[in-house]
């Protein structure tokens, strides 16, 4: 159906797409410069987190919905992917009585490291299903204790599993040849790889925001009751939003196990949550670019602050409480603000 | 030796036991975050954080100024409250009007703080709490060993929690509070001050959990991260029994205990998650929450 156009949303609509544009032209040209400046694993880092925080933020700042328990994809699609890349043999457990599992193996070789991450962001995609199937069925509050209340059940099925390891986590993953072909222990195949994941990620956001779609998660976000009674059936977009987030969070995870060659308890505990609500916070909620800023910044903090040991976690602690009071806009949105464009 | 369904009644009560302990922290925790609710529509992630500082400070008045365990069982609450009360005079109050998840990141944020702190003052490890020579040994019950100082935690919780709820639900001080949730510019306009009313009642809220930070205290070493993991499993508590009901809350917080110790008894593995596989099943059937009002 056509509305009546309003100029005044046209003109805004474009200049929006213009900001956009010089901004990811800005951001590509960083992406391909840095590795000539700084150490390309920390910037494979920053890639890996920026993503996630891309997907946690069209969770949050599209839909609205304050995910406390992302985590849970992004240290079990490491998981997953990890498990592919070095061992293969898929072993699921099935109920053969109380307290007896029987165990359906499927033998597969170690897959190449493009499978493997396919692997895990599959799993996670199918985590937010579940997950999101569960915490959608409350609003607001409920929903972040829902999702952070699942994580903390995942994290402690992390922590009893066989395959993941338990404390020592899955370590000396082979980060092997992409499509058999590119070997991804060179340093800058590896970083092109990430980048080019991180790319198709966050132009897939990007379109989802600006999709019909994007819009009617927007309108849910201002107003479910109204949307509803528009006749869009929200839970359907809620979940889909859900499993968007989950799968790309599940990516992003995948990726970074391959790139470090590790999986670990660290990356489904209950901080990791925190630290890509942080990331989005500081960047800009609902803002494109936001979570790639909140992430350099954080990911860069920690890495200049290790040598403060405890200190970090406070500092962290204070800019969550700075950022609420006094600059709830984020780094990107006070920037959009006072050019007054969109970013 | 009595077995029940093969399992020795020691341990089967033992267990039990345990889980009424728990569950006595579960409850004054989750009644705790469900009067904050109420009043400050505020999720009150620091709640873990503040029980911990209530172990805290029960450890630092013994250690520095001698203080006995029954007078820092008044005095920690106190004194935690009243940081509580700071908190929501210099943080929380300006974000009533935002949406609730601010109030969520910021407490989240006040918890990593404090957390934070703690670690870096006093180590990861734990520093013990010596039960109260008063409350040591225990009674032979015939079919299990019962320690004074459990039996102690269970009461003292009991009381409280019920107390709390004689307060709110059967005093005037109570009613007032009950309609100022319900519509607070009304009662405003009776002339009761509710702003100061809504920092009381944070700082009776952090109290509480102070409160169950003293009792754990001899139970459980005194450590930074005490309040970190239990906080999530009471937040699935609330989710469960809903936070519309004061008698809910304490309801739930028990009997989850419970569940949570026979558990351990006939399924170890499953303990760590029960809570949690059960949030899963009451959302599915109830999704509410057992006592909750649908909003």
């Amino acid at each position: 159906m056509e509305r009546v156009a309003d100029p005044l949303a046209i003109t805004a609509r474009r200049n929006g797409a213009r900001s956009e544009t010089i901004a990811f032209l800005l951001m590509l040209a960083v992406i391909v410069v840095a590795p000539f400046f700084i150490y390309p694993v920390f910037l494979m880092k920053v890639l890996c987190f920026a993503l996630f925080a891309c997907a946690f933020n069209l969770l949050i700042g599209y839909g609205g919905l304050l995910s406390f328990g992302h985590a849970l994809f992004f240290g079990w699609a490491s998981y997953v992917a990890a498990h592919m890349a070095k061992i293969g043999v898929i072993s699921l457990p099935y109920p053969a009585g109380w307290r007896m599992w029987g165990w359906l193996v499927i033998p597969l070789p170690p897959l190449s490291p493009e499978l493997a991450i396919l692997f895990g962001t599959a799993a996670a995609a199918l985590l937010g299903l579940l997950a999101g199937w569960l915490a959608i069925r409350r609003q607001g509050i409920y929903f972040a204790m829902i999702t952070l209340a699942l994580a903390q059940m995942m994290f402690f099925f992390a922590l009893q599993a066989k395959f993941t390891g338990g404390e020592d986590g899955i370590q000396a993953i082979p980060r092997g040849r992409l499509l058999g072909l590119v070997d991804l222990n060179d340093q800058i195949a590896m970083y092109g790889f990430v980048a080019a994941v991180f790319l198709a990620g966050f132009l897939l956001v990007y379109r989802v925001i600006h999709s019909p779609f994007g819009e009617v998660l927007k309108a849910i976000r201002e107003n479910e009751a109204r949307a509803i009674s528009l006749g869009y059936k929200t839970e359907h977009y809620k979940l889909l939003a859900f499993v968007l987030s989950a799968a790309l969070a599940g990516l992003a995870g995948a990726t970074k196990a391959i790139v470090f060659q590790l999986a670990s308890l660290t990356d489904v505990h209950w901080t990791m949550s925190g630290e890509v609500v942080l990331m989005t916070l500081v960047g800009g909620l609902g803002t494109v670019f936001g979570p790639v800023a909140g992430a350099v910044v954080i990911i860069g903090m920690q890495n200049y602050l290790a040598s403060v040991g405890e200190w970090v976690t406070v500092i962290q602690g204070v800019i969550f409480v700075v950022c609420v009071l006094l600059f709830r806009r984020g780094i990107v949105g006070e920037i959009a603000h006072l050019l007054r464009i969109r970013l | 030796m009595i077995e029940i369904f093969g399992i020795p009644s020691t341990a089967l009560f033992g267990q039990l036991l345990l889980g009424l302990i728990n569950g006595s922290f579960y409850a004054l925790l989750s009644l705790g975050l469900a009067v904050i609710f109420g009043m400050l529509n505020i999720i009150n992630f620091s709640h873990g954080a503040q029980y911990m500082m209530g172990a805290f400070a029960a450890f630092l008045l013994l250690q520095y100024l001698n203080v006995n365990y029954f007078i820092a069982l008044v005095l920690a609450p106190v004194i935690v409250g009243f940081t509580g009360i700071l908190v929501e005079r210099l943080f929380l109050q300006w974000l009533y009007k935002l949406d609730h998840l601010y109030g969520l990141l910021l407490t989240f944020g006040l918890a990593l703080i404090i957390e934070g702190v703690f670690r870096d003052l006093y180590g990861a490890s734990g520093l013990p709490y010596r039960v109260p020579d008063a409350l040591t040994g225990g009674q032979n019950l015939g079919f299990m060993f019962l320690p004074n100082y459990r039996a102690w935690v269970v009461g003292v919780s009991l009381v409280v929690c019920l107390a709390t709820w004689f307060v709110i639900e059967r005093t005037k001080l109570g009613s007032y509070l009950r309609a100022a949730t319900e519509n607070p510019t009304l009662v405003r306009a009776f002339g009761v001050n509710v702003p100061r009313m809504i920092t009381l009642t944070y700082g009776f809220g952090v109290g509480l959990a102070a409160l169950a930070g003293v009792l754990a205290a001899p139970i459980y070493n005194v450590s930074p991260q005490m309040g970190g993991d239990l906080i999530i499993v009471v937040f699935a508590v609330v989710v469960i029994g809903g936070m519309g009901s004061i008698m809910g809350a304490i309801v739930t917080g028990f009997g989850l205990g419970i569940v949570e110790g026979l558990t351990k008894v006939f399924y170890p593995e499953a303990s760590n998650t029960v809570i949690f596989v059960i949030m899963a099943i009451v959302l599915l059937i109830r999704p509410a929450g057992l006592f909750g009002r649908r909003a």
